[in-house]
């Protein structure tokens, strides 16, 4: 019961968000962070729940920037444009799982980091279809029913719409049997196939829904910039979304959501004052690793208990004392 | 003819830097089972480290030396003061490497700003040495055969010394090692430092060619990731073959298909790892 309390809350605060952020400069950040927090969901269902961590899925999420910026370049409606770029990300992805899931752990890690430069590779090189290092413009945002998403606050509610589908997704899939099945073989895949799953087909079907929410992801970030270039798909991209992963706390839906807001707010205050973005990046990655294995709110917690736990037991030692 | 000759001699150099930059990232990742994401940076910093010591007024093969030196010292800090910390917790490792992959890659857009450097070759190698009635750029074929002689020496090292017998039983089987007094720990520094010190040599000698840019590094890990895949991990013989099929590959496909080569590039790769998962020299796991 206060579970939906709190998500109808959030939902409302999320939903008014334009109304009480007077400066449009805020709700841009307010989207870009569903964005973002879309592509961590969907690399969390494997990295989280899967326990297999791509590398690769910036390139999932650039294909689809792609597809439709290309479609809609060689003249198709923006509709059309939108569900091929998701049909062509579901192929992508089938081969994805395809090639990766022969593997697991650090295995799977370089095949879906090879397959993801390869896309790159496309994006950067294949200069005659994909325009290089210049990347693609998209003429205008799409206009579902007639509405102008020209102007933030209409993009950041077309956004807020997609991201709660894909969370509203999300949560049947955690709650579900198949959900359940999934951190199975994450656990115990030998036992999972001693009880009669088919772990690889548990396995494929996720990547298939974690590919296709990259991809709405990837639809998004190309309608708020209207431009997508090369870097979309880089390694860089990958590893941010990953970060926002393991920040948040892996396996949680909360998580990759919180780390999202964390690393896009993160990477606005840091450009605001630095221009070392992938240092500090670097150094989070490394410190996270390092410290809060667990994600950065549980991370905090453990440390903030043990200090507190030192800080007793010296009281103690030197009452006794 | 003179094309495919100076492809054929291009893809030889290539080659010859791919493997003194794939056989340490092959001997960690048979090691220690991981890949380590910072083996391009390594490359690039031990570059652009040679470029500072050629400034200082060093020889070229004097700076060459002192910046395998000096990689050698970060990649044995690196490993002991980072990745000893998460021994047994692999994903963690990788994600170590990977984090400051993105840290190097930053200090040196800082230390050595975002234009190209070039290093020049070394005016004992500028000209060209002539075999039955072609001539070849001295200082390419000299690449290839430092790399040549290299391989001979880590080959000697793993096949007929106690380091390089330790080595072999590390990869094969670790705990087992550690159980016959094998103090893998050390082995992990050492192959650690071996592997960074090439790649910074490898950085060093390409630069003449490559040269030096922002970016040099992910260009690189990408090819070392592919020689490995296919070639085994932990194979030396692998690596090798590896190198040259990637150099080869890497050089003919810019030729041909020049938007296509990096597509070119990975297709064998997929195609081993869909026959024969270890790799062509890589034992069955």
């Amino acid at each position: 019961m206060t579970r939906r309390l709190t998500f109808a809350l959030a939902v409302l605060v999320l939903a008014t968000l334009p109304l009480w952020l007077a400066n449009s400069y805020y709700v841009n950040i307010a989207s870009q962070i569903l964005i973002w927090a879309m592509l961590a969901l969907a690399l969390n269902v494997l990295a989280g729940y899967a326990g297999l961590v791509s590398l690769g899925h910036a390139g999932l999420f650039g294909m689809a920037s792609y597809a439709a910026a290309l479609s809609v370049a060689g003249g198709a409606g923006q509709l059309t444009a939108a569900a091929f770029a998701l049909a062509a990300t579901l192929a992508a992805t089938v081969v994805f799982a395809l090639l990766s899931l022969r593997s697991t752990g650090i295995s799977f890690l370089m095949i879906t980091l090879a397959l993801g430069q390869i896309l790159w590779g496309i994006a950067y090189r294949w200069i005659s279809l994909t325009n290089g290092d210049n990347g693609i413009n998209l003429p205008s945002r799409p206009a579902p029913f007639g509405i102008s998403l020209e102007s933030p606050q209409a993009f950041y509610l077309a956004t807020l719409a997609a991201f709660l589908v894909v969370v509203t997704a999300m949560e049947i899939f955690v709650a579900s049997p198949f959900g359940a099945s999934l951190c199975g073989t994450r656990d115990q895949p030998r036992r999972m196939t001693a009880l009669g799953y088919h772990v690889w087909l548990i396995r494929f079907l996720a990547f298939l829904f974690s590919g296709l929410v990259a991809g709405i992801a990837g639809l998004f970030f190309l309608y708020y910039d209207k431009f997508v270039s090369p870097h979309a798909l880089s390694l860089a991209t990958s590893a941010e979304a990953l970060l926002m992963v393991i920040s948040g706390g892996t396996g949680t839906l909360i998580g990759p959501i919180a780390g999202a807001a964390l690393v896009v707010v993160m990477k606005y205050v840091a450009s605001a004052y630095i221009e070392r973005w992938n240092l500090v990046l670097g150094a989070i990655f490394v410190a996270i690793v390092l410290f809060m294995p667990e994600g950065l709110v549980p991370g905090m917690l453990r440390l903030w208990r043990a200090a507190r736990r030192a800080r007793r037991a010296r009281a103690a030692a030197a009452h006794l004392g | 003819m003179t094309l495919w000759l100076l492809l054929a001699i291009n893809s030889i150099t290539l080659g010859g830097l791919l493997f003194l930059l794939s056989a340490g990232f092959s001997l960690i990742f048979g090691l220690m089972r991981i890949p380590n994401l910072t083996h391009g940076s390594f490359f690039m910093l031990g570059a652009y480290l040679g470029v500072s010591f050629l400034d200082a007024g060093l020889g070229f093969w004097t700076a060459a030396l002192a910046s395998a030196v000096a990689m050698a010292t970060i990649g044995g800090l690196i490993e002991r003061l980072l990745l000893r910390r998460l021994q047994g917790n692999a994903l963690a490792q990788v994600l170590v490497t990977l984090g400051l992959s993105f840290m190097i890659a930053d200090i040196c857009l800082m230390i050595w700003t975002g234009d190209p450097v070039q290093i020049v070759t070394p005016p004992a190698l500028r000209g060209v040495v002539p075999i039955a009635s072609v001539v070849f750029p001295a200082y390419r074929l000299a690449i290839a055969l430092i790399a040549v002689v290299i391989a001979g020496m880590l080959w000697l090292m793993l096949d007929r010394t106690r380091l390089g017998a330790m080595i072999r039983a590390g990869v094969d089987d670790a705990p087992m090692a550690r159980v016959v007094g094998i103090r893998v720990g050390w082995l992990f520094s050492i192959i650690f430092c071996l592997g960074a010190g090439l790649a910074g040599i490898g950085g060093v000698m390409g630069a003449p060619i490559l040269s030096v840019y922002p970016g040099l590094d992910s260009d690189m890990l990408p090819l070392a990731l592919i020689v490995v895949i296919l070639g085994g991990t932990g194979s030396l013989v692998g690596a090798f073959v590896g190198s040259f099929v990637v150099g080869f590959l890497y050089n003919f496909g810019q030729a041909l298909f020049p938007e296509l080569a990096y597509v070119i590039l990975f297709l064998p790769m997929l195609a081993v790892l869909v026959i024969r998962p270890q790799g062509l020299f890589g034992r069955q796991a």
